[in-house]
């Protein structure tokens, strides 16, 4: 079985701040990491792997320094890996970037399982993850919580909604979205990281792609536009109480009252 | 459509060039020609800041007539005949900017049996219904449900179209925005339209410090989907407007290679989406068992606890309790934060509430900036006078 995890280096931190007086990102402090739930994605393809003979490979997209995303999936059990990169991909929205994905996934040769996390942290969309099933032209569930079983030719899963909880036969090849439940993801292990430090990692470029349009990728390939980004507004009816904490509990509960909730 | 040009000769600092951009997309190659890696978000601080050095260059751009996509249209969620709220809520927009562009609210709701929950529509204001009644929709299948949203979309050419944040929308209408090749832009926080029917989609961006302005210019139709309790639902109207329309789908279109074993219900929790008054605890609770003080205050008013990511990372109380753009949206009518310091990604998940006060020792705390009530002061010290004052006012009733 071939499962290929798709995977995404993500800013260390959410607390990029943007300059009000100029309207530029403030640069400080932007380090790397792995979008952390890409971790769940990365373990259950390692458990799959671990109970069935299955070969796990993962995919990102991103500048050359993403290459870092790669090696860490090797120190948790991957096998192989692909980092898709080219400036033409660059500026892509979610379509252009699933699409972008959708195509170097193909490149990589015949797969059985494609497993996402639930979301990035950067993004927050939660939305490639199906556009790549959608590009390749499988099935997907998303919100998998559970594994039941694994066949030739199918997977059952738990797909988690509001209010109950889906059981899905699905047949394969097929792209799944994990959440957190699925599972507790490994530390990078220090032993495969010795044995895997010169593992390569290939590269994908446009050139290697089928499709050699480049106005399917990056910004060309985007219909969605950021006309503008701006700081969030702040409240302007506001009213700030200082005071020994005696006065303001009495205070608060003075208000409480007022508003009827005592 | 565009792409950034660099004019080699006019580099002179090199360095300081690379370091505009803070995505560190600017490289010098092996030629010693600077150029934009894959790591550029076209963020254009580079032409805004060298102009003489980048150069923003619009392509042809790919053309579509707007006129030929008329309407707003708001798909309608539902668990088994249950309408999920948010559908109501997406119909009020829809509504306001239907108008503002004469187009038609058209709503599309499929599934099995659906036809008389279909009607509860027409009470809230919508000019027509597209039901699509087939036994194979009976459970959520994604490629079903592509299929008739598909068939739904090349036949009405609706402008804009909003989804509910849920867990069918999120992975359906992505599913449909790729197979049209258009775009989708997740948990708008605002939507407006725009004369020649652009849709503006602003969300919070980059982990949620900022907010994007986002826009559709030359795709049909727009995708947008809304997180519950966003927007206000319409009230509903003893009434029926409008018209419901039955819509045949052929059977082989209903095809799926999904098979749905069984179908459990969850034991039902009341979720914090759910609640009018809701008290959170924040970071500043230094130990697990302090957090009781917080579970009596709710108690007190009646109020449901949340939470802030880091006591969720520390494992303190369930996930499903979690404020914020990792979490869940809140639009209770009053929320008490206690001890939140109010990063964006946790203040985008509840700004929307009707009454904001906020207890934190810090008076530059960024939860000041949404708080109605600032009140600077320790929550260890106010919290149990403030509960005492509660108990003694409530025996004096």
């Amino acid at each position: 079985m071939n499962i290929r995890v798709c995977i995404k280096q993500v800013p260390g931190t959410a607390e990029v701040e943007i300059d009000e007086k100029t309207g530029v990102l403030k640069r400080d402090g932007i380090d790397s990491k792995m979008n952390p739930y890409d971790l769940y994605a990365i373990e259950t393809a390692v458990c799959i792997k671990e109970n069935h003979d299955a070969e796990v490979s993962v995919i990102t997209m991103g500048p050359p320094q993403a290459e870092a995303v790669i090696k860490e999936a090797y120190m948790m059990g991957a096998d192989k890996g692909c980092l898709l990169t080219d400036r033409k991909f660059a500026g892509a929205d979610v379509l252009a970037t699933a699409y972008a994905l959708s195509q170097g996934i193909a490149q990589m040769g015949p797969y059985d399982l494609i497993i996402c996390g639930k979301m990035t942290t950067d993004g927050d969309t939660a939305q490639v993850g199906p556009e790549i099933a959608e590009y390749l032209q499988i099935p997907h569930v998303a919100n998998v919580r559970k594994i039941h079983e694994i066949r030739q030719d199918a997977i059952v899963v738990e797909m988690n909604m509001a209010e109950s909880v889906e059981i899905q036969e699905v047949q394969l090849p097929c792209l799944i979205t994990v959440e957190k439940d699925i599972c507790q993801p490994r530390l990078p292990s220090f032993k495969l990281k010795l044995k895997t430090s010169d593992r390569k990692i290939p590269r994908i470029t446009f050139n290697d792609l089928e499709d050699k349009n480049e106005m399917h990728y990056g910004l060309n390939g985007s219909p969605t536009q950021v006309l503008k980004i701006f700081p969030p507004p702040a409240n302007t009816t506001n009213e700030t109480w200082e005071g020994s904490s005696e006065e303001l509990s009495k205070k608060l509960a003075d208000k409480l009252h007022e508003l009827k909730y005592i | 459509m565009a792409k950034i040009v660099v004019h080699q000769n006019k580099i002179e600092d090199r360095e300081a060039v690379v370091a505009i951009c803070p995505f560190k997309a600017l490289e010098f190659d092996s030629k010693d020609e600077l150029f934009l890696n894959a790591a550029c978000k076209m963020c254009k601080i580079c032409v805004k800041r060298f102009p003489e050095i980048f150069e923003y260059v619009e392509d042809k751009l790919p053309s579509v007539n707007k006129d030929d996509w008329k309407g707003v249209t708001v798909y309608i969620d539902h668990i088994e005949g249950d309408i999920h709220p948010v559908s109501f809520e997406l119909i009020g927009k829809a509504r306001e900017m239907a108008d503002k562009v004469g187009h038609p609210v058209q709503c599309l709701i499929m599934g099995d049996n659906i036809t008389k929950i279909a009607e509860e529509v027409l009470h809230y204001g919508v000019d027509e219904v597209f039901v699509y009644d087939k036994p194979q929709l009976h459970d959520f299948r994604i490629e079903p449900y592509t299929a008739v949203f598909e068939d739904f979309i090349s036949k009405n050419k609706p402008s804009i179209i909003l989804v509910g944040g849920t867990t069918v929308g999120r992975s359906l209408a992505p599913r449909v925005a790729a197979r049209f090749r258009t775009g989708l832009t997740a948990d708008c926080t605002i939507l407006d339209v725009q004369d020649n029917t652009d849709l503006d989609q602003i969300r919070p961006a980059y982990g949620g410090n900022i907010m994007a302005h986002i826009y559709t210019p030359n795709h049909r139709p727009q995708f947008a989907t809304v997180r519950y309790k966003i927007f206000d639902a319409p009230t509903r109207n003893d009434n029926k407007t409008g018209k419901l329309t039955e819509c045949k789908i052929l059977d082989e279109k209903l095809e799926s290679k999904i098979k749905v074993i069984e179908v459990k219900k969850k034991e039902k929790v009341k979720s914090i989406e759910d609640a009018d008054v809701i008290v959170v605890a924040g970071r500043a609770f230094k130990k697990e068992e302090d957090l009781k003080i917080i579970y009596e205050l709710a108690d007190e008013l009646g109020a449901m606890v949340a939470t802030t990511r880091p006591l969720i990372e520390a494992g303190w109380m369930d996930a499903r309790l979690q404020i914020g753009l990792s979490g869940r949206t809140v639009k209770p009518k009053l929320i008490i934060t206690c001890g939140v310091s109010g990063a964006i990604q946790f203040v985008a998940g509840m700004n929307n509430a009707d009454m904001i006060i906020s207890i934190n020792e810090d008076p530059n705390a960024q939860i000041f900036d949404v708080a109605h009530y600032a009140i600077v002061g320790d929550i260890y010290e106010i919290l149990p006078q403030l509960i005492r004052q509660i108990k003694e006012m409530k025996k004096a009733q």
